[in-house]
């Protein structure tokens, strides 16, 4: 209720301004004039958006398959650790608006190159809070599983890797939130579609309610994966949120 | 001198094919300092206890006499730098129920069995029927989250039992509880290894515990953890609290701990 009265109130205020200020269109258009465009331009907003969606999508599960395969390699050896740890803290500091363009140079406009600069952003966010949860599962449990004659790798599929799904789910979401940023500057180093790629088109054009349209598709469907990802995580994992004080 | 024997691990399928015992003869444990230039700690000195089969051994003492390291080494979790050492597989039971939140109570009761490689359905009619032994009937697809404190430490019995070693190892397993609780859990441990005898090693802060529970109790000092009385509670079962030989037997043990 509180968050539809905000909105309410944050769009009638936007639209006042622009109405009342005389605000030119072109730099600002009203909540009004953005629907219109939502409207008008649905069925290219959706081809594009369809394109970018998936750019998305496919980015962050290349993200999730490496993010976990480098995760719970780096639990069981120390030395991959050691080694992956601060390449992994330098692939974030790469400047992605430079990279892209040279990325789209190496392997042209087509879905490779945007896959790699959403996967490339999105598996930090994976990595770390996966193993952070494998590191934290509770050493008595382990001794638990030795004391029943587990083995390794029982031990990793009975006890850790459920205990660290909470932590590959928290990962997930933090990736979703970024996911659209990195997917539209992509686009926008080299592409011939995607929302991205029409609001570089359509700024230029004066079509500036068209870009506003875009933005608005492209956060709705970043919305949208996060509650499906909190819904998830609510079905599969209802003891994440009530086990404190069973183990402590 | 360093000799250690353990028998082979028995695979929980044969459950209760006779008892282990446990023999340590002046077992030494010393952790290295966790900080250059600071002394290392000896957890154990000169250490002996015996459990033989279906025997019952208490072990009290203030923190820091190296309860913990003992059972670690019972388990094989870690190994002896002196002294002699006989073990048939043990498994551990702690304060805390370490229970799999994710999985139902028969699903964590089942656990070694599965460990084992038994099949699921096997492996849960097994568990389902242990439960039902302890009170648990119409839990069994609870979880953790769901089950009182007490619950919870029948689970994590039900599933210690079933893992089919011969020697059990109990870690304060019930401290966390309340002290209504930690009674009624302790009368209840008693009758279950009356019908399902085990070789327990039982280590406790709480000396009542000891003395309610077990056929021979050591009181051990620390720094280093060493025995410093052994009292034989020869008293039949079922014990009563108020026995005078128990009250008797558990101001001697307080008097020992305070020495």
């Amino acid at each position: 209720m509180m968050a539809a009265a905000l909105v309410l109130v944050l769009l009638g205020s936007w639209e006042a301004y622009v109405r009342l200020g005389g605000i030119d269109e072109i730099v600002l258009p009203a909540p009004s004039a953005i629907a219109t465009a939502l409207h008008d331009d649905r069925a290219l907003l959706w081809s594009n958006f369809t394109v970018t969606a998936g750019e998305i999508a496919f980015g962050m599960l290349v993200a999730l398959v490496l993010g976990l395969a480098c995760a719970v390699a780096m639990h069981f050896s120390d030395a991959l650790r050691r080694a992956l740890y601060p390449l992994l803290v330098s692939s974030q500091t790469i400047p992605i608006v430079l990279v892209a363009p040279l990325l789209v140079a190496w392997w042209g406009f087509d879905l490779t190159p945007k896959l790699a600069i959403v996967a490339l952003v999105c598996f930090f966010p994976i990595v770390v809070p996966t193993l952070d949860a494998l590191d934290r599962v509770d050493p008595d449990l382990r001794k638990l599983m030795r004391t029943f004659g587990a083995s390794r790798w029982q031990t990793f599929r009975i006890v850790e890797a459920p205990a660290a799904l909470p932590g590959v789910l928290t990962g997930a979401k933090l990736s979703v939130a970024i996911a659209a940023i990195a997917a539209t500057l992509a686009e926008l180093a080299g592409s011939d579609s995607g929302l991205g790629n029409l609001m570089l088109k359509a700024i230029p054009n004066f079509e500036t309610a068209r870009a506003f349209a875009a933005v608005l598709v492209l956060s709705a469907f970043s919305m949208a994966l996060f509650g499906l990802l909190a819904l998830a995580e609510r079905r599969l994992l209802p003891w994440a949120h009530q086990t404190r004080g069973t183990a402590q | 001198m360093l000799t250690r024997t353990r028998a082979p691990a028995q695979a929980p399928s044969q459950v209760q094919t006779g008892l282990g015992s446990v023999c340590l003869r002046d077992v030494g444990k010393t952790f290295a300092a966790r900080r250059r230039g600071a002394a290392p700690v000896t957890a154990l000195d000169g250490l002996s206890l015996d459990a033989g089969p279906g025997e019952i051994v208490a072990v009290v003492g203030p923190s820091g006499c190296g309860k913990t390291t003992l059972l670690e080494l019972v388990c094989g979790l870690t190994e002896p730098d002196a002294g002699s050492l006989q073990a048939a597989p043990a498994t551990l039971m702690a304060q805390r129920d370490l229970l799999l939140p994710w999985r139902s109570a028969v699903d964590n009761a089942a656990l070694a069995l599965r460990v084992a490689g038994i099949e699921r359905a096997a492996a849960r009619t097994r568990a389902a029927a242990l439960l039902r032994d302890f009170g648990l009937e119409g839990f069994e697809r609870a979880r953790p989250y769901e089950m009182s404190g007490g619950m919870r430490q029948r689970v994590a019995f039900a599933r210690t039992l079933l893992s089919g070693r011969t020697v059990l190892c109990l870690d304060e397993p019930f401290a966390s509880l309340d002290a209504l609780t930690r009674q009624d859990m302790q009368d209840w441990l008693a009758g279950t290894l009356a019908t399902q005898p085990r070789t327990v090693v039982l280590v406790t802060h709480d000396v009542e515990e000891a003395i309610v529970l077990a056929d021979r109790v050591l009181v051990l000092a620390p720094r280093p953890g060493r025995v410093v009385a052994t009292l034989d509670v020869d008293v039949e079962r079922p014990r009563r609290r108020t026995d005078a030989r128990l009250v008797a037997l558990r101001e001697r043990a307080l008097r020992e701990l305070r020495a």
